[in-house]
């Protein structure tokens, strides 16, 4: 059949199961903007192309699928960037579709021409530039194959304007796939498993660190299965909230910098440590070499290259966290009571339970809202965030009771990852409510996308705790610079309520307390509109406990 | 300690960068770094001279081994090159044939390395152009493998 580059694009777009993209037009995916004109793939405009990057970001982690995305070159691909990193350091896939100049011009400095393979050569899993229209189909079938297997990434592919607008032959290409330098990883050591096995069976105080691998590999069941079989207290890091129950009773909450009091001290005690798709960051384990200084380390991962990368680990077991742990479950003694390990870590949960002070101004406590949201969506409702202190209080103060229902910049920490987020997420999941818990900062980094949520309809809830700082720097300053506030202020800022109202939202403003609930209600009740509520906090509220940079686990400041 | 890593990687454009990318992002090292042809005119092979303890040598496989053009890695410290290119030629080389090879590879300086049944492997130093000789001079018995390793160059004598 005849076709044009650009409508075999779509055409294979398609076979991989895309339906929805998100994307920003411009002269050289004019040819695509045009075969997207009559096609069934539903293309959602945001206002700048970084939005369209998180809302294809946030797309693939609520829904598992590769998440797509789309800009024109140039400026459109560069805008792309801090989304492709953001999705890159969060092993989440994403096919980012760029423009490019054609051919011809490539290398000449033509207008708007920007090389986007060389750009995002360090923070992709792979890119290609497509030679040929020919090679396209091909080419498309790699890039997804490559974003969703073994450990998820964004993968580029810049299409070059003639590329897309020539007419060939053609002819829809096999399913097979054969890359000499890239096989997906099936099957697992049995030896390595049935030591670790092993290791557990006779462990006293085992503890499960759990992270972004069980949610990408859907491995929940397996993983309640593991903890409830051998009785086993779990913590997860930030990007593995949601992956077990906060509601359960052997759950630790966060680990880490700003993870609970008692699961740092699990850590710290414990004599097994299963970590399971976690890559042993340093806002996770603080001082390297006191991290789990007891413990034997059975460490699950797809990605070999995580072995042994920041940790020295004892039982290594490269592959599929699912299939790893549906293949240790069987081998584990079921476990009674383990008395004293449990005993031990409900003495730290009554001593250092998570708490907040009250305002001495009488301001709203922005941990009081959290609370508020998670009591008021009973954890059925899909949480994003933005960066800084409302995250970490949002990974504390709220529960999280399935997987991909927590969206956040974790690895990079983009402030304005979180509305453009909130509206992927809303696309993917219409029927469930969302909600970005912003800080004032952050939600100005890409505001614009109002305009987004406005024209689509989408009734995403933003939540500003608004403490007109720069809150989580701000908090650095007073801790480790004497209070050296040094342009941390941010206290000059729109009027939030006029700017949500000027899109067309709706904006709500709370500075007190008893409003705090009528207001997240009516937002929850809005159908086809955007919600904007600033609500007016505390200003220098601090994120505790916490471990200080470079220190240990066991060291924590605050919260006791 | 140095390690001599032996890469096979698709010969596409951009492949060296994205190795060398990979390098400086991650800190490591490059002490050196050639490219070449292999029999296989869709295959490069790389040789990349790097410092470091066991864990970074580690490292550095499996974080090169994750790029998509990245084939294949062998560790291969024992060899060390010195100011020349050298080229590996595995050569088809039954019992009719071997004085034949023996006697070219005398005509050039160069060293049967390795003798397996049916194969010789030959090593020889130089300059390109003494390469390329060996090389046209060899094919008609059947080259099974090749590997040159490019140029590494170095002043002679001179200031310490
Ligand atoms: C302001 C701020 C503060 C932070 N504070 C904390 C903190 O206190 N505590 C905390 O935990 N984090 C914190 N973070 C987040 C932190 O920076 C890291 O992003 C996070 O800890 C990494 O989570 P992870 O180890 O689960 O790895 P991820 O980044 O989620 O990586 C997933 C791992 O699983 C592997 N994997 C993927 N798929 C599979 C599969 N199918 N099978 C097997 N393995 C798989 C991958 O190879 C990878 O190693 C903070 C971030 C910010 C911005
Ligand atoms: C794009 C970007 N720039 C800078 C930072 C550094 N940074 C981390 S948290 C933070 C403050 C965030 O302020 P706000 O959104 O108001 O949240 P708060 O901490 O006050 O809750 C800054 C500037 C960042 N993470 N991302
Ligand atoms: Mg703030």
């Amino acid at each position: 059949m005849k076709m044009r580059g650009a409508e075999i694009l779509l055409d294979c777009l398609k076979k991989e199961g895309v339906d929805t993209i998100f994307g920003y037009p411009g002269g050289s995916v004019l040819p695509i903007y045009d075969a997207l004109f009559n096609s069934d793939i539903r293309h959602i405009l945001t206002r700048h192309e970084q939005g369209a990057a998180h809302a294809a970001d946030a797309y693939a982690r609520v829904t598992g699928k590769v998440g797509v995305c789309l800009a024109t070159s140039g400026p459109g691909a560069t805008n792309l960037v801090t989304g492709i990193a953001n999705a890159y350091m969060d092993s989440v896939p994403m096919v980012c579709l760029t423009g490019q100049v054609s051919t011809a011009l490539i290398g000449r400095d033509a207008f708007q021409e920007a090389d986007i393979t060389g750009i995002t050569l360090p923070i992709t899993k792979h890119n290609y530039m497509v030679e040929s229209t020919e090679e396209l189909a091909q080419v498309i079938k790699e890039a997804f194959y490559i974003a969703r297997t073994n450990r998820p990434g964004p993968v580029v592919v810049d299409l070059p304007k003639d590329i897309m607008e020539k007419v060939i032959d053609y002819k829809p290409i096999s399913d097979e796939i054969n890359i000499r330098g890239y096989r997906v990883m099936r099957g697992f050591n049995s030896g390595q498993v049935l030591a670790a096995a092993e290791l557990i069976n006779k462990a006293q105080r085992p503890v499960i660190y759990a992270g972004g691998g069980v949610i990408s590999s859907d491995a929940s069941a397996e993983l309640l299965q593991l903890a409830e079989t051998r009785k086993i207290p779990v913590t997860t890091t930030l990007m593995g909230l949601g992956g077990f129950p906060s509601t359960h009773y052997l759950s630790l909450g966060m680990l880490g910098m700003h993870g609970t009091r008692y699961a740092n001290y699990a850590i710290g005690e414990s004599d097994v440590l299963i970590a399971v798709g976690v890559r042993f960051d340093d806002r996770v384990t603080g001082k390297i070499d006191t991290f789990a200084p007891h413990a034997r380390i059975i460490h699950i991962d797809i990605d070999a290259a995580e072995i042994g990368k920041n940790v020295n680990v004892h039982v290594p077991i490269v592959g599929d966290v699912k299939e790893i742990l549906l293949a240790l479950n069987q081998k584990l003694q079921p476990q009674p009571e383990y008395g004293e390990w449990h005993q031990a870590i409900d003495r730290w949960k009554d001593e250092y339970p998570l708490r907040y002070g009250f305002s001495m101004e009488g301001r709203i406590m922005p941990q009081h809202i959290i609370e508020k949201i998670y009591e008021l969506t009973g954890g059925e409702a899909i949480i994003t965030t933005e960066v800084g202190q409302h995250q970490m209080w949002t990974a504390q103060f709220c529960k999280f009771k399935h997987p991909r229902t927590f969206v956040t910049s974790g690895g990079l920490g983009t402030m304005g990852f979180g509305f453009p987020a909130a509206i992927g997420a809303k696309i993917a999941r219409p029927d469930s409510p969302v909600i970005d818990i912003a800080g004032d900062g952050s939600i100005q980094m890409n505001i614009q996308e109002l305009g987004t949520a406005v024209q689509y309809k989408l009734p995403v809830i933003i939540c500003i705790l608004n403490n007109q700082f720069l809150g989580m720097v701000r908090q650095w300053q007073s801790l480790f610079y004497e209070g050296r506030y040094s342009y941390t202020d941010i206290s000059h800022q729109p009027d939030f309520v006029k700017v949500a109202e000027a899109y067309g939202a709706i904006g709500i403003r709370v500075t007190e307390m008893k409003d705090v609930e009528p207001a997240l209600k009516r937002a929850l009740a809005s159908t086809d509109c955007p919600v904007l509520i600033d609500f007016w906090v505390e200003r220098e509220a601090d994120v505790f406990p916490m471990v200080p940079p470079g220190g240990s686990l066991s060291n924590m400041l605050g919260g006791d | 300690m140095k390690h001599t890593l032996s890469v096979t990687v698709e010969n596409r454009p951009g492949v060296l960068t994205r190795v060398a990318t990979l390098f400086r992002r991650r800190g490591y090292n490059i002490e050196s770094l050639t490219v070449g042809a292999t029999e296989n005119p869709s295959i490069s092979r790389m040789t990349i001279v790097v410092e470091g303890d066991d864990r970074i040598i580690e490292q550095v496989s499996k974080q090169l081994y994750k790029l998509v053009d990245v084939i294949k890695i062998v560790d291969m410290t024992e060899e060390r090159f010195v100011e020349r290119e050298l080229v590996l030629i595995k050569v088809k080389a039954d019992n009719n044939v071997r004085a034949e090879i023996v006697q070219i590879v005398d005509i050039f300086r160069a060293r049967i390395v390795d003798i397996g049944r049916n194969t010789l492997i030959i090593e020889a130093t130089g300059d390109s152009r003494k390469i390329d000789a060996i090389e046209d001079s060899l094919k008609p018995f059947g080259i099974i493998e090749l590997v040159r390793t490019g140029k590494v160059a170095m002043v002679r004598g001179g200031r310490p």
